[in-house]
């Protein structure tokens, strides 16, 4: 395994960020291309279970990578410069965009352009819903437990905090009163 | 001390958003209805602009938010705030990966958090909908048809036969269907 400068891990991530589109499996490539064909500092696999893992642990799944391979390479200071890498062209890019769309709000054309976006943005959540409904409700237990937490936020004031709480130890007691059967 | 605010709710938003961008926007609304920092649908153009530039979208929507709320160092405490904890988290997991992925009891958490993820996020899609096909003051005056708004509900079929129906059309980037709908919003006057 090759060891990694902290600028070197800085930089990767950061160009990772930069040409990452969409986030989640859009930068499973670009991680392919840098992260173990350029530099080495991963195989296939290990990448692989690390974007599995990213995607069951909280947080961001980019995040989450850079920090592993951060960590591998460079330790706990290798896992930190990773993750600043990756969130660095974010902070420049959308703190631009941001200034300059707070300037033109007022306009009507702006304003009737982002009632357009709107609309698709519900359609994207939608389509996200089902391809993550696919993967994650997957018995009758499991879709319980999005009935329950679908209306639970839907009707009461909870932080969705408290869902993601309540049902992972629903989905412990499911499955060790099921194993005990 | 908005900043000190603005990194414990984004810390809170890191340690709970399991599944990656979309996942974050659940709580990201909920914080906008109880803090009143940016309203729900500065939230669903904060989405559409996430989306649509280069980064990971739960990054980008902390930052925008961030920025929203604070300017440039809001952007910069929020985005580290929804970072920490997926620091902290897997500088953990890290230093036993395999005790932790093959654990049977974090399968089965995680068994449960998942689906209650996706409905999380399911019904912060419902809220983004209602605000763009509900005219709430229409409504409010108990004039139902005036109320849903026909040209946004015609898009809104058309976006999601487009990225659903449409072979060639399916694999697009999200970028292409967001152009898309700003121009029918403005040809259109939504």
């Amino acid at each position: 395994m090759k060891n990694a400068t902290l600028s070197d891990l800085f930089l990767s991530f950061a160009r990772v960020g930069v040409m990452t589109f969409g986030g989640g499996y859009a930068m499973l490539p670009m991680l392919q291309r840098e992260i173990v064909e350029n530099r080495g500092w991963a195989t296939e696999e290990e990448l692989t279970d690390y974007f599995a893992i990213g995607q069951c642990t909280p947080g961001v799944i980019a995040v989450n990578t850079a920090t592993f391979i951060g960590r591998k390479t460079a330790g706990i200071a290798g896992g930190i410069a990773a993750t600043l890498g990756v969130v660095f062209p974010s902070l420049v890019i959308i703190t631009l965009l941001a200034s300059l769309l707070s300037n033109f709000a007022d306009i009507p054309a702006v304003q009737h352009a982002f009632a357009g976006v709107r609309v698709c943005v519900c359609v994207l959540i939608f389509n996200a819903v089902v391809k993550l409904w696919k993967k994650t409700v997957i018995d009758r237990a499991t879709l319980l437990i999005f009935l329950a937490a679908l209306a639970g936020s839907l009707f009461t004031n909870l932080s969705p905090a408290v869902f993601v709480v309540v049902s992972g130890l629903a989905g412990l007691a499911v499955k060790v009163w099921g194993a005990r059967k | 001390m908005i900043y000190l605010q603005l990194y414990w709710e984004f810390f809170k938003t890191g340690l709970f958003a399991v599944g990656g961008g979309m996942a974050t926007v659940p709580f990201l609304r909920e914080i906008a209805l109880r803090t009143g920092w940016y309203t729900p649908a500065m939230l669903a153009d904060m989405i559409a602009v996430s989306e649509s530039t280069p980064g990971p979208i739960g990054v980008n929507m902390a930052t925008y938010v961030g920025y929203t709320v604070g300017g440039v160092p809001g952007a910069i405490v929020a985005t580290l705030g929804i970072v920490s904890p997926c620091i902290i988290i897997i500088l953990i997991i890290a230093s036993f990966l395999e005790a932790f992925r093959s654990s049977p009891t974090v399968e089965r958490v995680f068994y449960g958090i998942r689906p209650a993820s996706t409905a999380l996020i399911a019904a912060a899609g419902l809220g983004v909908m209602r605000l763009c096909l509900v005219d709430e003051a229409a409504l409010a005056a108990g004039s139902l048809l005036s109320a849903v708004r026909l040209p946004q509900i015609l898009l809104l079929a058309v976006i999601w036969v487009l990225t659903n129906l449409v072979k060639p059309l399916k694999k697009l980037h999200p970028l292409v269907f967001i152009a898309l709908s700003a121009a029918a919003g403005i040809a259109f006057a939504m």
